[in-house]
């Protein structure tokens, strides 16, 4: 305690000045700017190119985009109402918006239907990429290909119909077995599911699909981006089983087997996805019974599937390898068997820490999915380099049509590896 | 008193072979034999039968007649009556050819890509995140046809550099830019030449060489010599001497325009500008991504323990933090080169005369050799990946963390 009091003091302040805002080199933007662009000399020159180059690509795209012409009939008309002035021409994608996703011979009065189905897709997949939600939802997902299938091809439903109880009888046969043994409620199940296609295979009548519901829509009549999707989905979701197989067998110790499956997934991994294409093509015709007409379709879906399995089988193997050998111990010392040990211990923790890796794969292999324009399937970029560039109306327009190509890859494909971003911090257990 | 004996011998049931350890494995491996078998006898059959049907066989027989077409682009002499078997050759060096430049271009732009999205500043990190993902997330066709589109449509055609005012001029009057591809110099082989190549072949294992004693030198002693310039000095001088001592035997053949075309020079065709600038950008942006994760992964403490003796920032990097993240980046790099090889095969797109694009394209066309012509071009790739994975193996076992 002070001996004077505070009012016989004229100049001792009574209330705390406020803090005054940090000198304007050392807080907000300016110190923003002098840490993350002008650090130093060098710094500050590759802030100068790099704006130099922003500008660049700004100046060349920003008025190509904004003088941009929707609705026109043609090139032609298109350049008469631009007028020499830099512009896209994005009536392409207006008038030709249906065969860029559709392909050309898909029926108009249809395009509901892989709408339908597209839209039911993401209520599909959203239980399995997104576990929070409810798990009954999984039923939806067990049907969906079924009705996927309906919804696009059309024809008579007795089809997936008969199909899906094929499942379930396998399915059935499977539980009911799995207690007494793995492989017993294994091959039960296939076996079971084999004689129920069979059987009801004779009780469809024939010319069944001619006055179905839905009007039946050939393979051949596929195409656009949906065919991009299609061949996406499917073989992405088929090969991770095999995938799984693959990667097991390869680790297994019985020689045989691994060698087998070592020989399969370095003889796909070693060619390029269009020989293997070129083999749907040309050869596969020749493998099949002479009497039998497998569609071009499916061909190439049988390609793909073994080409994206191969790999998801090698990034399935790093996460085998990548467990710690206790965990293979643990399973031995509870009593379970082979099966049992990596169904409950080994794959599901296996399976996550391969998570990035398939990701990455099913990218790759969505972008694959332009290669079938090669072996003259009309896919979005079949349709770009067929149809619209060799019709009339539209020859000689280039960048519109790859641009939308482009956005709508880098859509799905971005939207895909920033969700396996979250999903590899949701999944991660370790505390570090 | 109790006597041991053998427990009952177990007479064999045939339940055994599916449930005892002892025998399913054996069970397990004959079933998968026989499938196997089963497969292979199967479509085997399946082949003969049809190609029976259509009175085909398999026969190599076609390599051997004349090809019958033309290829633009070859650097081994080929002419349309030329066999089909040297077709597949041409294409066969074709593929090296751009899987070469790819691998080196793809390198250089991964490589800074990959070190500037680890740069300070924000506004090139931004720029280099932007880049790698635009082009990781794009089909490579994609980028194929429009590099190939940006080639044919938006270059000068050759007759734009006709006449008194141009409207388009030859790049230091030795490169010409046209929708047909771009025309260099071409080397003019004189008398002596082969002395200047062997010198600079010579000069650079004399590199090798040096660096490898100075690295010696370096952990027997502890003396470090300089690197740069000495390499630089041994890679140029010699050869510039030897150049002039043996009379400048090396001349240029600069590309004239002649009637509708360039004559001399080299022409690179704009199929193969397309297909090479293309997998640069695509397969670079993937080693962008691989160069920073091999620079993350090491630790920090590595760069704090080196600056803490006393390196400079640049003697840290060289010798410390490099030589840790190639570890990690060399192997997935590899397989990148690997990728490149392997989708080089999309120049069929662009017309470029690949392998896929004689054996597997106009041959298979031609003489409908669907199989045969299918199985020589998957040996071909398999051959090359196999290579390149041996070489990968010897590499990783070379430098693998040594543990004690």
């Amino acid at each position: 305690m002070s001996d004077k009091h505070a009012q016989s003091v004229a100049f001792v302040r009574e209330t705390a000045l406020p803090p005054l805002d940090p000198p304007m080199a050392a807080s907000g933007p300016v110190l923003w700017m002098r840490t993350n662009l002008f650090a130093t000399w060098a710094n500050a020159l590759l802030t100068i190119a790099a704006v130099y180059v922003i500008f660049l690509i700004v100046s060349a795209t920003f008025p190509w985009m904004i003088n941009g012409v929707w609705n026109t009939d043609s090139l032609k008309e298109c350049r008469d109402v631009l007028e020499g002035a830099t512009g896209g021409c994005f009536s392409v994608l207006t008038e030709r918006w249906n065969q860029l996703l559709f392909g050309f011979t898909y029926p108009s009065e249809s395009y509901w239907r892989p709408s339908l189905a597209t839209l039911l897709l993401f209520v599909a997949a959203a239980p399995v990429l997104f576990f929070d939600l409810p798990r009954k939802l999984l039923l939806f997902t067990a049907v969906y290909p079924f009705l996927a299938y309906w919804l696009i091809w059309g024809g008579t439903i007795l089809v997936p119909i008969l199909a899906m109880i094929g499942f379930v009888a396998g399915y059935y046969v499977y539980s009911h077995f799995l207690k007494k043994s793995f492989a017993a409620g294994f091959f039960g199940g296939i076996a079971a599911a084999i004689v129920v296609w069979y059987i009801g295979g004779l009780f469809i009548p024939e010319g069944a699909s001619d006055n179905a519901m839905l009007s039946a829509v050939p393979s051949r009549d596929l195409g656009g981006f949906m065919l991009n999707m299609m061949l996406g989905v499917t073989c992405v979701s088929l090969s991770v089983p095999i995938g799984i197989a693959l990667a097991l067998g390869r680790q297994s110790s019985l020689p045989v087997v691994k060698w087998i499956c070592v020989v399969f997934i370095e003889f796909i991994r070693g060619v390029p996805l269009i020989t293997l294409l070129f083999v749907a093509n040309v050869m596969l015709g020749y493998l099949f019974p002479p009497e039998s007409s497998v569609d071009l379709f499916l061909r190439v879906v049988i390609m793909i599937t073994m080409f994206s399995s191969a790999y998801i089988a090698e990034v399935i193997r790093g996460g085998l390898a990548a467990l710690p050998k206790g965990q293979y111990e643990a399973g031995d010392s509870l009593g379970l068997d082979y099966a049992q040990s990596m169904r409950l211990i080994v794959l599901p923790q296996a399976l996550k820490i391969s998570i990035p890796g398939i990701v990455n794969i099913a990218v790759g292999l969505f972008k694959d999915t332009t290669l079938v324009s090669v072996i003259s399937l009309f896919d979005i970029i079949g349709m770009i380099r067929g149809p619209i560039l060799a019709s009339t109306d539209w020859g000689g327009i280039y960048w519109e049509l790859f641009m939308f190509a482009g956005v709508l890859f880098f859509v799905v494909c971005y939207g895909i590896s920033q969700y396996s971003q979250w999903l590899e911090r949701r999944l991660a257990t370790d505390h570090r | 008193m109790t006597i041991l004996t053998d427990p009952p011998r177990e007479s064999f049931r045939l339940s055994m072979l599916l449930y005892d350890t002892r025998y399913r494995s054996v069970t397990m491996q004959v079933i998968a034999l026989a499938v196997l078998v089963f497969a292979f006898w199967y479509l085997g059959s399946n082949v003969g039968t049809n190609l029976r049907e259509q009175g085909l066989d398999i026969s190599f027989d076609f390599l051997g007649n004349p090809a019958g077409y033309d290829i633009n682009q070859t650097l081994i002499p080929y002419t349309s009556q030329s066999t089909n078997l040297q077709a597949a050759w041409v294409g066969i060096i074709n593929t090296l050819l751009v899987a070469f430049l790819a691998c080196i271009t793809a390198t250089v732009l991964g490589v800074l890509a990959g070190v500037l999205r680890l740069s300070k500043n924000w506004l090139v990190r931004k720029l280099m995140s932007v880049y790698v993902e635009i082009f990781r997330n794009i089909p490579l066709l994609i980028w194929i046809l429009i590099i190939f589109t940006i080639m044919t449509v938006s270059m000068p055609a050759p007759n734009a550099f006709r006449g008194e005012t141009p409207s388009s001029t030859m790049f230091m009057d030795a490169f010409a830019f046209t929708n047909r591809g771009v025309y260099i110099p071409a080397p003019i082989w004189g008398p002596g030449s082969m002395v200047v190549v062997a010198t600079f072949i010579a000069s650079i294992i004399g590199v090798f060489a040096y660096r490898r004693y100075a690295t010696k030198l370096l952990f027997d002693t502890g003396r470090l010599l300089p690197m740069l310039w000495p390499s630089f000095a041994i890679f140029f001088v010699p050869t510039i001497l030897m150049f002039f001592v043996m009379g400048s035997p090396i001349g240029l053949d600069y590309p004239e325009l002649k009637g509708f075309n360039f004559k001399g020079g080299i022409q690179i065709g704009a199929p193969l500008i397309a297909l090479w600038f293309a997998l640069s950008v695509y397969t670079g942006a993937f080693i962008a991504e691989n160069v920073r994760a091999g620079i993350q992964a090491v630790s920090r403490g590595q760069s704090e323990a080196a600056a803490a003796l006393g390196l400079r920032s640049g003697r840290v990097m060289s010798l410390v933090v490099l030589p840790q993240a190639l570890r990690v980046i060399i192997p997935p790099l590899i397989s990148q080169y690997l990728n490149i090889t392997k989708n080089s095969s999309l120049a069929i797109l662009v017309g470029y005369a690949d392998i896929t694009g004689t054996l597997g394209g106009i041959t298979l066309n031609q003489t409908g050799r669907a199989i045969e012509c299918v199985v020589l071009l998957m040996a071909f790739y398999l051959t090359i990946s196999l290579t390149i994975s041996m070489v990968m193996n010897v590499y990783n076992n070379a430098t693998k963390l040594k543990e004690r």
